[in-house]
């Protein structure tokens, strides 16, 4: 039997007009840049054939190695100044204010100079003229470390902030020290606040890198201007470069987020699913997670 | 087994504690009651020396803790010697800090594994023997974020008991938890006093002072202000304001 009542009420949505409107304006920008790009005088095949160039692949290699290796330098040294920082010895907690105050008020590519010039200030270190020691690996390894380390001891300093004081009561009631308190208890707990920061310093990373191409150290930005200069295809080289370095922090931003998951335990009662399992789960046809 | 003699503690130039003596002997249950900031969670935080006394005895089991007395003076252990001290006594408190990131076996196996240096077959062992005893034999492998409150703090006591300790503090155990859950934590406690342990419990629950306790104290701005049986001080204060006290909370 049909209702003799009034007709059924059907609600609307808001309907978005301007929405419509902007992704017209937004096609017609991306089409003229397109356009631009491609009446330009860029050798794409150029770009596309030194990707792959064996020379390239190394520069990318030592982007990869230096990014990692500073990195964890800058972790280490981070954790190391802000355990210091915290610290109620007040010589201690000023030596790693005053290490803060340094390397992240000046520039990093200021301070990788001056380690390549140290021969400058310490012409000798133990016997060996410092001019063989000072190579451009370790420079920029240094020059990047220690000022990574300035920035991670800020991250690693709030991220033990963050951390319940009633956590590191329970364990020092337990009769665990100080040191088994931050190692055990307070430190896996900070990391769930360390680590997204964190990610974005080893992206941030892998792009200050370059930098290091001004001492001579050959990175991926070294391996493409020593190929320009001779060829003089400058954009396509650095078209290949900005493809290498996208390549490199997206592979690792997907890194960062199965980390993230693994130090969330114990914070949500359960897991969301990865985008992976979700997908598994719908190709399987059950229902939607 | 807790022996307090005078003892002071000062935040800044608030004195919290104006000279409190006390003893606590071997297997005695004493409930330390008495109004918000009167100074019974600091003297309890400071049997144990989470709290510094500012002067005064307070030792345990014959031993000063935290201190060292010389020429008339005490001075601070090494933090070392401190955590040693600490093994010895439990503690259980009002927010649980339980560690949220180790499961429920986790919490109760951390310390005698890592202060003791026990054997982890050996503690796993008796850690799930402690939780099957305060009622969370099907919760070992959780951790604390999916245990209701109630949960928590059993875990918390059995954390506190993995370590074998001579005296057991409690600070204010049940005020976080909802009414109905309260129940089997001081289940817990009474077997637990039942057993011979020694405990020194802060609280608001008189039903479970009158009847577990051996001792009541009652305190006021940083003083004791009389100390008996359940019955001479809950049931006949002698005091005006033990009974101002007990009358607004009963």
């Amino acid at each position: 039997m049909t209702e003799a009542g009034p007709a059924r009420l059907i609600a609307v949505p808001v309907r978005h007009y301007g929405r419509w409107l902007s992704a017209i304006i937004v096609l017609a920008v991306l089409g003229w840049l397109v356009l631009a790009f491609s009446r330009a005088d860029i050798d794409y095949g150029v770009t596309g054939e030194f990707f792959t160039a064996e020379n390239v692949i190394r520069g990318a290699g030592r982007t990869l190695l230096i990014s990692v290796l500073a990195q964890a330098m800058g972790i280490a040294l981070g954790v190391l100044f802000a355990v210091m920082r915290l610290s109620h010895n007040p010589v201690t907690s000023s030596v790693a204010w005053f290490y803060i105050w340094l390397f992240r008020g000046t520039p990093v590519l200021v301070q990788l100079l001056i380690w390549y010039n140290l021969a400058l200030i310490f012409p000798t270190i133990a016997g060996q003229p410092t001019s063989d020691l000072m190579t451009p690996f370790l420079a920029a390894l240094l020059g990047l470390g220690i000022n990574e380390g300035a920035y991670m001891a800020e991250i690693v300093r709030s991220g033990i902030g963050s951390v319940d004081d009633g956590q590191t009561e329970a364990s020092q009631a337990l009769g665990l020290t100080r040191a088994q308190t931050l190692r055990r208890v307070v430190l896996p707990q900070a990391m769930r606040v360390i680590i997204p920061p964190t990610g974005n310093e080893f992206i941030n990373m892998l792009k200050t890198s370059s930098l290091a191409y001004t001492i001579q150290y050959s990175e991926l930005l070294l391996s493409a201007v020593s190929v320009y200069t001779n060829n003089l295809r400058v954009i396509e080289l650095l078209f290949t470069v900005s493809l290498w370095y996208l390549v490199l922090t997206s592979v690792f931003s997907i890194g960062q987020y199965f980390l993230e998951r693994r130090f969330a335990r114990g914070s949500a009662r359960e897991l969301a699913p990865t985008p992976m399992s979700r997908l598994a789960a719908n190709l399987r046809g059950r229902p939607r997670l | 087994m807790v022996l307090a003699q005078d003892v002071h503690k000062s935040f800044g130039r608030l004195e919290v504690l104006k000279g409190i003596d006390l003893e606590v002997g071997r297997g005695e249950v004493c409930c330390l009651l008495g109004p918000s900031g009167s100074g019974k969670s600091t003297f309890l935080r400071c049997i144990n020396h989470l709290e510094k006394v500012s002067a005064g005895r307070l030792s345990v089991d014959g031993q000063l803790v935290g201190y060292r007395e010389r020429d008339g003076r005490l001075y601070e252990l090494k933090e070392r010697e401190t955590a040693h001290a600490r093994a010895d006594i439990g503690m259980v408190f009002q927010r649980f800090n339980l560690f949220p990131h180790m499961t429920a076996l986790g919490n109760v196996a951390e310390a005698p594994v890592r202060v003791r240096r026990e054997n982890r077959a050996d503690v796993t062992t008796r850690a799930r023997a402690l939780l099957d005893r305060v009622g969370l034999g099907d919760k070992h492998d959780v951790y604390p974020a999916q245990l209701s409150g109630g949960q928590q703090q059993r875990v918390a006591i059995a954390r506190a008991l993995a370590m074998q300790p001579k005296l057991m503090l409690f600070d204010e155990p049940t005020s976080a938890l909802d009414p109905e859950l309260v129940g089997d934590v001081l289940d817990v406690m009474r077997s637990l006093a039942d057993d011979g342990m020694t405990m020194v419990v802060v609280t608001h629950e008189m039903a479970f002072a009158r009847e577990v306790a051996d001792t009541v104290v009652f305190m006021d701005a940083g003083v004791v202000v009389e100390r008996g049986t359940p019955t001479q001080v809950i049931d006949n204060p002698a005091h005006e304001r033990t009974r101002a006290f007990l009358g607004r909370v009963s």
